[in-house]
């Protein structure tokens, strides 16, 4: 399939998603063994590739590995499909693999994301792919990586938990918002890349396969479906996700992860969805039916 | 009870029993035929000068170097004698974190400096799956008194502590999980006088309390003589005389130990 597409591509002077058949060949490799052992930090040939690191050039290669002509791509960055990151590396796979790109998430196969999880829950057969910028959660507490090898393999995070009771004992709470550790499949210690640990829920029994590229540190881990992520905490500080007090300004959902907007220099601020693909959904659907939902918020 | 136990120390099988360790450094001589045993709570010194090879002997007694040859048996809570030189790196770092102690000689070789106190205290009981915030604090502070360190101490970072308070933090640390062997490479090394003689005191009343085996490495006659029960002096890797402390210090045999003796000032 993919020399048929390598073929079509020829002409443009590269192979079918940039990537060279061989280097595809090792990253799907190391994503196999990610699959097979959840959580485990699989190393691999990380390629240069045309973007600076820490832009994603783990998921860019992940995603290159993975993705085909019948393919439907959508690239996110902190949620939404029209920033910076996410139109440069969607720019990218057109030029280099000439597949169909959306920004809905229930159309799209492959979602490249950086910083969150959609809020349009994942289906069976859609692939996940995380762009990692630092793979090691133990790394702040044991620099030494010969180390932190030795204790993902003897399972030893005592360490790792000691940093949530810095949190407590100093703000009375875990404080940490982001790239919050868990545990995978009862098993590895994972740094879930920086989503918000109000994403962390999501990864849990997700039937989407998720994958996680480390483009610097050279590094391939995975969740396959339906796989158990537990948070970090203790027994009397449960793990707890963000909430807000008011909703989406635009399209009124009390359920997704709010970004906060400031609208003025005089404090004037409004709160909206991250996610840009389910707030428009949902003012698109508000605007088609307005009389049902009106009836609907009456009952 | 303690004296009179430790006169007639047979009954009880030794905790650990060593015998001929050796361990070189190429042509350089670690350590060579050491044979010994400790009893459960009993306290063992090793003195020598530097160069002696008693740290190279504390380190393949904890697991942190490979001898050339002999054997470690060390009686497990569950699996009684193992040679630990046999265990899998995986039992070797459990049995170190659990049922061992390691005093370094500068604390911050054994504390995490950027973690609090309390932290530093709780990283034992929640490597062993502890995962109640509060049963861990009030365990980290129970400790702290233990130790003599004020309370309000317990969030501070132990970069902001006194050498003689780090060195005491890092035995709560050590003695949190309850080891049954402790091993000490100069504990009182780098303290001034009147701080030692603090540690000492401590030191002594927590050993004879919790009935811990200690092996102490060290090159001060004093901390020997306060703290150990039995005493071994190492001269260029081998052990040249041993015996109950008291007996080596106030009547040694080996010329160098007379040596070592009588090199101390007398104030």
């Amino acid at each position: 399939m993919t020399t048929t597409a390598a073929q079509v591509h020829k002409e443009d002077g590269y192979n079918f998603a940039y990537l060279d058949e061989q280097t595809k060949r090792m990253i799907r490799r190391s994503l196999l063994k990610a699959l097979s052992i959840p959580g485990y930090q699989v190393p691999f040939g990380g390629r240069e590739m045309p973007l600076a690191y820490g832009w994603g050039t783990g998921g860019i290669q992940v995603t290159a590995s993975v993705i085909g002509p019948d393919d439907v791509l959508k690239v996110i960055d902190q949620g939404a499909d029209d920033t910076t990151n996410a139109v440069s590396i969607r720019r990218f796979f057109q030029t280099v693999c000439d597949v169909s790109v959306t920004e809905s998430t229930a159309e799209a196969t492959v979602v490249q994301t950086r910083h969150r999880v959609p809020e349009t829950p994942l289906k069976e057969g859609q692939v996940l792919v995380y762009q990692v910028p630092r793979p090691e959660p133990l790394s702040r507490m044991e620099p030494r990586e010969t180390e932190t090898r030795k204790m993902h393999a003897y399972a030893e995070y005592g360490a790792m938990q000691v940093t949530l009771y810095e949190d407590v004992a100093h703000f009375g709470r875990i404080a940490k918002t982001y790239d919050y550790p868990a545990i995978v499949n009862g098993r590895h210690l994972m740094s879930p890349s920086p989503i918000p640990k109000f994403d962390n829920p999501k990864m849990e029994n997700n039937p989407a396969i998720q994958l996680f590229g480390a483009g610097r540190e050279k590094r391939i881990y995975a969740v396959p479906p339906y796989t158990s992520v537990r948070s970090l905490d203790f027994d009397d500080h449960p793990f707890e996700v963000q909430t807000w007090k008011g909703s989406c300004a635009l399209c009124g959902s009390t359920t997704s992860y709010l970004d906060e907007m400031i609208t003025d220099d005089r404090g004037s601020r409004m709160f909206v969805c991250s996610d840009t693909d389910f707030c428009n959904t949902r003012q698109a659907e508000a605007a088609s039916a307005p009389d049902d939902k009106a009836a609907g918020e009456d009952a | 009870m303690t004296a009179s136990a430790l006169r007639k120390p047979a009954p009880k099988p030794p905790l650990l029993e060593v015998s001929g360790l050796s361990k070189s450094y190429g042509t350089q001589v670690g350590c060579r035929d050491i044979s010994f045993a400790v009893r459960p709570g009993e306290v063992l010194g090793i003195v020598g000068e530097s160069g002696s090879g008693k740290s190279t002997l504390l380190a393949c007694l904890s697991g942190r170097l490979q001898p050339d040859s002999g054997s470690i048996s060390y009686d497990m809570k569950d699996r009684g004698p193992v040679d630990i030189l046999t265990l899998s790196e995986h039992e070797r770092r459990r049995l170190a974190r659990t049922d061992w102690g390691i005093v370094h000689q500068n604390p911050r070789d054994g504390l995490r400096l950027d973690v609090s106190a309390g932290g530093n205290i709780g990283e034992r009981p929640m490597a062993l799956g502890a995962r109640h915030y509060g049963d861990i604090r009030s365990d980290a502070q129970d400790w702290l008194k233990k130790v003599e360190i004020d309370l309000s101490r317990t969030d501070d970072k132990p970069r902001t502590f006194s050498g003689g308070m780090q060195q005491r933090l890092q035995i709560a640390r050590n003695l949190v999980t309850r080891p049954r062997l402790v091993f000490m490479d100069e504990p009182t090394g780098g303290l001034d006088v009147s701080v030692q003689a603090r540690l000492l005191d401590l030191l002594r009343g927590l050993v004879r309390e919790l009935g811990v085996a200690a092996i102490i490495v060290t090159h001060d006659l004093a901390v020997v003589r306060l703290l150990a029960d039995r005493l071994m002096v190492m001269q260029r890797g081998r052990v040249i005389e041993e015996g109950l402390t008291d007996q080596v210090l106030d009547d040694p045999h080996h010329p160098y130990t007379q040596l070592l003796v009588s090199s101390v000032l007398q104030v």
